[in-house]
């Protein structure tokens, strides 16, 4: 194989809008002013901009933004399915498009207003696809009671318990304490809070859902050549990967020989043979966290532990800051912002800039990931 | 409450239902057979697109459940929390149905004690009309 993606792009610009329960701006202009944020950052002018990628779910398309920001000719653009599996392809498919020539500049982004907007499991009058015939008839309605099925089952197998699932929404929590633009930077949480929450879908309760928020980021890509010219220290591009596992099934994997081992561990195969160091070299990982069992999930999948174990994997404080692998560093989904995971791309940036409100110190090498019960992907970042 | 909005390949999974066969398709390719869940129009293990609907016993054991709490949709939250549970086929494990436990085929979602509700029970199916389409139930089995 002559091509590489290893180290052949970073990113060099990261711009982030207010988040809130409600923002009073539109989707549209949230866009443009998180785009515009993170070229600033970058130091390169929008009408450099000549490659653009986000999600398929996302509102703004690229001819909208690009008009709005004033870009020049673009060149490549493309769209991720998959809602909140999709986050860290957007860099993914940017990377490949830089490394290989088609652009020079790309952008990536994500603009959401899920507070005060609809969200798709509200939608009665449209079924969704394929899998709503087996699953809405019997009350099987939003992603929280989808993963909780998964959840019960894997509590079952494994003897994880709810303790469990209080220690990741608990490290969330903690760093959002320390990230003054997280929705939950003044809201401590403890054990108590958490096991009298209201039950949302049993076994899971409130805390163990992501938050609504309004907000959008953008994330700035170029060659590793441009990038050593660029205002900020590079973040390098080491690995990137997507995962659809064979007969995968989407949010209901129920049908899955192994519903427990989802997308995350067809990702992280090709994310870790790509890549020059393994699991035990991550110094900060970012892990999608639309709800908490998704990371005991992806703990097993990424290869921190073995299966079964990432429920354990959880104890003695080893999710928090000095712990074995402190996740999501800015608050995450759980705590920060729920914008479909771009924050966590954005916080992998800040952690290996040095600049982040719960900096794990010297770290040099961040996974980040993408909605895990869904087709997924993956980055590894480097300084 | 919402009914199933069949696809064209789920289709005939509700015409048995209505008359009140389980039935899941399997590949009709002489030497496979297997079957498969969801229904597509081809077979991934030998890729036949011929098929058939099998009839199945009725019987398996519960894999997974939920009890969702509102909100929820208005004719859902009216009999929250209720379960929604995951039937692994006795006849074929891998394939696995969502349902819900009740106490008779129409009695509401929410008529059986979540006391009861276990991974590994036994149950069997039952099918129930809603709305003038008819939809399966799980009872437990007498043990
Ligand atoms: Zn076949």
């Amino acid at each position: 194989m002559a091509a590489t993606l290893k180290d052949a792009t970073a990113i060099v610009g990261i711009g982030q809008t207010a988040f809130a329960k409600q923002l009073p701006q539109s989707e549209k202009e949230l866009a443009c002013r998180a785009i515009l944020a993170a070229l600033a950052d970058a130091g390169i002018a929008p009408s450099e901009v000549d490659a653009f990628s986000s999600y398929t779910m996302e509102e703004t398309d690229e001819v909208e933004v690009a008009k709005a920001i004033g870009a020049g000719d673009v060149t490549f653009f493309s769209k991720i399915g998959y809602g909140g599996g999709g986050s860290c392809a957007t860099v993914g498919h940017l990377a490949a498009a830089v490394a290989t020539g088609q652009a020079s500049v790309g952008v990536a982004w994500r603009s959401r207003k899920r507070g005060s907007g609809p969200r798709p499991w509200k939608n009665t009058a449209v079924q969704l696809p394929t899998p709503g015939q087996w699953t809405r008839p019997f009350g099987l309605l939003r992603p929280a009671d989808e993963i909780g099925m998964l959840a019960r089952r894997y509590m079952h197998e494994y003897g994880a318990t709810r303790d469990h699932l209080f220690n990741v929404a608990l490290a969330c929590r903690n760093r959002a304490n320390q990230n003054p633009a997280a929705i939950m930077y003044d809201r401590p949480m403890t054990r108590e809070s958490y096991m009298t929450a209201r039950m949302i879908s049993e076994p899971l309760c409130l805390f163990d859902n992501c938050l609504e928020t309004d907000g959008a980021l953008a994330c700035v890509i170029v060659s590793a050549e441009r990038a050593r010219d660029c205002r900020q220290k590079p973040v390098y591009v080491h690995s990137v990967a997507q995962g659809l596992p064979a007969q995968h099934h989407g949010m209901v994997n129920y049908w899955n020989d192994d519903p427990l081992t989802g997308p995350a561990w067809t990702a992280a195969r090709h994310l870790w043979k790509q890549a020059d160091f393994g699991p035990h070299d991550v110094d900060v990982a970012q892990i999608y966290d639309a709800f908490t069992p998704l990371i005991p999930l992806s703990l097993e999948g990424y290869g921190f532990c073995g299966r079964g174990e990432g429920a354990a994997f959880t104890e003695g404080g080893a999710l928090e800051i000095g712990g074995r692998l402190p996740i999501n560093t800015g608050g995450g989904g759980l705590s920060e912002a729920y914008v479909h995971g771009f924050n966590l791309i954005n916080e992998g940036v800040k952690q290996l800039r040095g600049i982040s409100t719960a900096q794990v110190p010297d770290a040099a090498t961040c996974l980040v990931t993408a909605g895990e019960g869904v087709p997924t992907s993956a980055i590894l970042l480097r300084s | 409450m919402l009914l199933p909005v069949p696809d064209e390949d789920g289709a005939p999974f509700w015409e048995y239902a209505a008359r009140g066969e389980l039935r899941i398709q399997a590949c009709a390719a002489p030497g496979c057979g297997k079957l498969r869940f969801p229904p597509r129009p081809c077979c991934p293990h030998c890729r036949s697109f011929a098929s058939e609907w099998r009839l199945m016993s009725g019987k398996g054991r519960v894999w997974s459940y939920v009890r969702p709490h509102p909100p929820l949709l208005p004719a859902y939250a009216a009999q929250a929390p209720y379960n929604v549970i995951l039937v692994e086929l006795a006849d074929a494990p891998h394939i696995r149905l969502a349902g819900n436990l009740v106490t008779a085929p129409d009695a509401p979602l929410d008529s059986l004690d979540p006391a009861r509700l276990r991974i590994g029970a036994k149950v069997h199916v039952a099918f129930t009309e809603q709305d003038g389409v008819s939809v399966p139930r799980w009872l437990l089995e007498k043990s």
